[in-house]
């Protein structure tokens, strides 16, 4: 450990000292509750019960619509580097038996949580993160394009979150409601609609991101 | 019924959308929504001219529970500059790009342009954190675009560097979430009492901003990054993105931790600005290349806007509001004058097909438009009348001898000259022997271009918005500040 | 409360022990293990601070506000990645 190690540990045992001290100031003396009252009150008026899913997709979904548009710049970022790399080998039996039993569990499953974020702990991004992970099996028992379309479709289905979230809020704007305000009649189901978009797109997305390039195969 | 706050986010965002789905009509798409978007920025700057503030409370649920966008005199005039800024890259950009790098430059271009109408109208300390997320990402992928060894580790440096700055900042939000149960920037800025929780929130949040925002010495990521992207991506990053950041500093210096910050605070950020002054300066006079020059005039420019704030911080109120102004007219000179030097370079890079200071004499008497636009930004970087730079150093030095502050004058003054010296140094291969004799230096083995005449365009409007419009029209800004002008 | 507590200086260290790592190491991969440690560390002071004893629904917005955080996280780690990636394969 040089000089300069043992200074920066210093500094950053006395700052933590600092963070820690405040922390424990803000939680143990501060009001208890914050906004969590406030927004626990005000789920029943966003159309789902889960309350997280309420504040992502409708108190806070400006904030989700940015993130899914990083999530977009990320992978267009990814594609602007070149081309993918070269596959893997084809998957042995074992393997290959394997990954015949569980992708399609995880698609299963993705449905699923996609479902039951409604009212309970799952929604849009945990049920993408299955479909990813499924993509990312299939591209590492030897599939180059991992179970992704082909490059005009996966294009549509990449920008299919935003393309979702923004042409949803523009709407509602132009009727009069607006923007991202989702009127309780319909809100449950322009969530739905929404979360099923950035599932799709979420999912494209990761899964093209282990691709670590456009893929640009003859495929298109 | 039309939210234009919403729709300046919105409208980059759908376009990229569609420049993404379609790359063969990218540019088209492109350019359209840049100028939609524009109009939805002049609209805002209009009613903002009008009605004072904008506000927009994001689906109908009212701060703290929902999210709210709102513009005042200050990021109002910021969000004109920066639209009015990316629309003429747009246009410079449409001819700048050969068809393979086109379709990847103008979706995570419009996603740029987004961010930063997102960043610029943010009331949300953590929707100030996505849209720098936003930003980075973008600009990162953007600067890499050109695919060279030195570009990709450049902007891989900057990408880390943003991360280290973004997650300190969350740290911060994190902090100031659990002391005071907001997350909205009006409402946390009523709540907040001097104190450790203030201290360590605004340590960490405005360290995070500052490590972006380009401050001596945590501005060492810049110039590669800077010089390495395309010219329009070159422009962008250093008339807008750091920009952008700064801009945070600002808000969270006079909205949120108001009562929490003294001369002591602006003291070190008006001294580490001094440094950045006299480093950027030296090294941008030392630079033997266009680009890198520019990218170290902008650490020197950062540096000027920094010296503002021992002043803000010592200043009584109405003193504020004009040390205020002459901040935003600096910023706005800046942008302009930074995007229309980095769109030069841009042109005589690709004529000359290199960007050596030294060699560039021919390339430049060959481009008489451009040669004008480059002095013009230089004119307005330097700080010479009638550019609008000129009248906000003005008043930053006689504020500093009101304020018996001197010293803060005296780095203006030094600085000024040292601008002077790198300006005029490249400016003299302008003046040289007759254009046929030129004819033969240039080409050789490297690759050159022909200019073409709408390209040099958007180069020579900036920077005469920089001279001409800011140093004369620039009365009103005062009066969007909600002030009178000096 | 303890718990709340534990939870809290737990992120506060991890996300100090990123630091640290971000700026000792200096290998990317490390450089973007550290960046992803502190992101953990800050989701662990969230999540402490929307805990709301056992009897009661936590607090639903510092949850929310992690789940952005991480897919913000992994979208910047893709394309570090990516970059990294690229620049290894120039060197060959």
């Amino acid at each position: 450990m040089t000089l300069r190690h043992l200074f920066l540990l210093g500094t950053l045992a006395v700052i933590g000292a600092a963070l820690a001290w405040v922390f424990w100031d803000a939680v143990a003396v501060q009001a208890p509750g914050r906004l969590a009252d406030m927004a626990l009150d005000r789920v029943p008026e966003s159309g789902v019960s889960n309350p997280v899913t309420a504040v992502l997709l409708n108190f806070r979904a400006y904030d989700t619509l940015l993130e899914l548009a990083v999530l977009m710049a990320a992978i267009l970022g990814i594609w602007s580097t070149g081309p993918d790399v070269p596959g893997f080998l084809p998957a042995g039996e074992v393997l290959e038996k394997l990954t015949a039993a569980i992708v399609p569990l995880l698609i299963l499953s993705a449905g699923y949580l996609l479902w039951v974020g409604g009212h309970a702990p799952g929604g849009a991004f945990q049920a993408g993160a299955l479909l990813g992970a499924a993509g990312v099996i299939l591209r590492l028992s030897g599939r180059p394009d991992a179970g992704l379309p082909p490059l005009t479709w996966l294009r549509l289905t990449i920008v299919l979150g935003v393309l979702a979230f923004v042409a949803a809020a523009l709407v509602l704007m132009a009727a009069g409601y607006g923007f991202l305000t989702f009127p309780l009649a319909v809100a449950k189901w322009v969530i739905l609609a929404i979360e099923s978009a950035a599932t799709l797109a979420i999912g494209a997305t990761l899964a093209a991101a282990y691709l670590a390039g456009e893929p640009l195969g003859v495929r298109t | 019924m039309i939210d234009w706050l919403a729709l300046t986010v919105a409208l980059p965002l759908l376009g990229s959308v569609l420049a993404a789905a379609i790359p063969a009509r990218s540019p088209g798409i492109g350019m359209a929504t840049g100028l939609l978007t524009t109009t939805a920025a002049l609209s805002v700057g209009v009613l903002i001219a009008h009605a004072g503030e904008l506000r927009s409370d994001l689906g109908g649920w009212g701060v703290p529970l929902g999210i709210a966008l709102q513009a005042d005199g200050l990021s109002g005039a910021l969000l004109v500059m920066a639209n009015l800024v990316a629309l003429g890259i747009s246009a410079y950009a449409l001819g700048y790009f050969a068809s393979g790098l086109r379709r990847h430059f103008w979706p995570l271009w419009l996603l740029l342009w987004s961010a930063l109408n997102a960043l610029f109208l943010a009331a949300d300390v953590f929707n100030i954190y996505v849209t720098l997320e936003l930003l980075g990402i973008a600009a990162a992928a953007l600067g890499a675009l050109t695919g060279g060894q030195a570009a990709i580790a450049a902007n891989l440096r900057y990408l880390l560097v943003g991360l280290l700055g973004s997650m300190t900042y969350l740290l911060g939000v994190a902090i100031l979430y659990t002391g005071l149960g907001t997350l909205d920037l009006r409402l946390a800025a009523e709540s907040l009492t001097p104190g450790p929780l203030a201290w360590t929130a605004g340590a960490l949040m405005l360290g995070g901003l500052l490590l972006k925002a380009a401050l001596f010495p945590l501005h060492f990521w810049l110039p590669p990054a800077h010089a390495q992207a395309p010219a329009p991506v070159s422009a962008a990053l250093s008339a807008l993105v750091v920009k952008a950041a700064f801009y945070l500093v600002l808000r969270l210096w006079i909205d949120l931790f108001a009562s929490v910050v003294g001369p002591g605070p602006g003291i070190l950020l008006g001294a580490l600005g001094a440094g950045g002054v006299i480093w950027g300066s030296w090294r941008a006079f030392r630079s033997e290349r266009l680009k890198l020059l520019a990218a170290y005039s902008t650490v020197a420019q950062v540096g000027y806007l920094f010296l503002f704030f021992p002043l803000l911080a010592a200043a009584a109120l109405p003193k504020q509001q004009e040390l205020l102004g002459a901040l935003l007219l600096l910023a706005l000179t800046h942008g302009f004058a930074k995007a229309g030097l980095f769109l030069s370079a841009g042109l005589l890079q690709k004529h000359a097909g290199h960007d050596r200071i030294a060699e560039l004499g021919p390339a430049i008497r060959s481009l008489p438009a451009v040669a004008f636009a480059m002095g013009l930004a230089g004119v307005a970087l330097v700080g010479l009348p009638p550019s609008g730079a000129f009248i906000a150093k003005w008043i930053l030095l006689t504020e500093s001898f009101a304020m018996d502050r001197w010293w803060w004058a005296l780095v203006v003054l030094v600085g000024t000259l040292m601008a002077s010296a790198y300006v005029f140094r490249l400016l003299a291969n302008a003046f040289g022997p007759a254009a046929h004799q030129d004819a033969v230096e240039l080409g050789g083995d490297v690759q050159t271009e022909k200019i073409g005449r709408m390209i040099q365009a958007p180069a020579l409007l900036m920077a005469l918005v920089a001279v001409v419009l800011l140093g004369l029209g620039a009365e009103p800004l005062w009066g969007l500040l909600g002030s009178s002008s000096p | 409360m303890a718990t709340q507590l534990l939870f809290g200086l737990v992120g506060i260290i991890l996300f100090l022990l990123g630091v640290w790592s971000f700026l000792a190491h200096r290998p990317l991969l490390r450089k973007l293990i550290a960046l992803n440690v502190m992101g953990a560390g800050v989701f662990h002071v969230l999540v402490a601070v929307a805990y709301r004893g056992l009897e009661k629904t936590p607090d639903p917005i510092p949850h929310a506000l992690v789940l952005t955080g991480i897919v913000v996280a992994v979208s910047a780690t893709a394309l570090a990645l990516t970059l990294g990636q690229r620049l290894e394969h120039e060197d060959d």
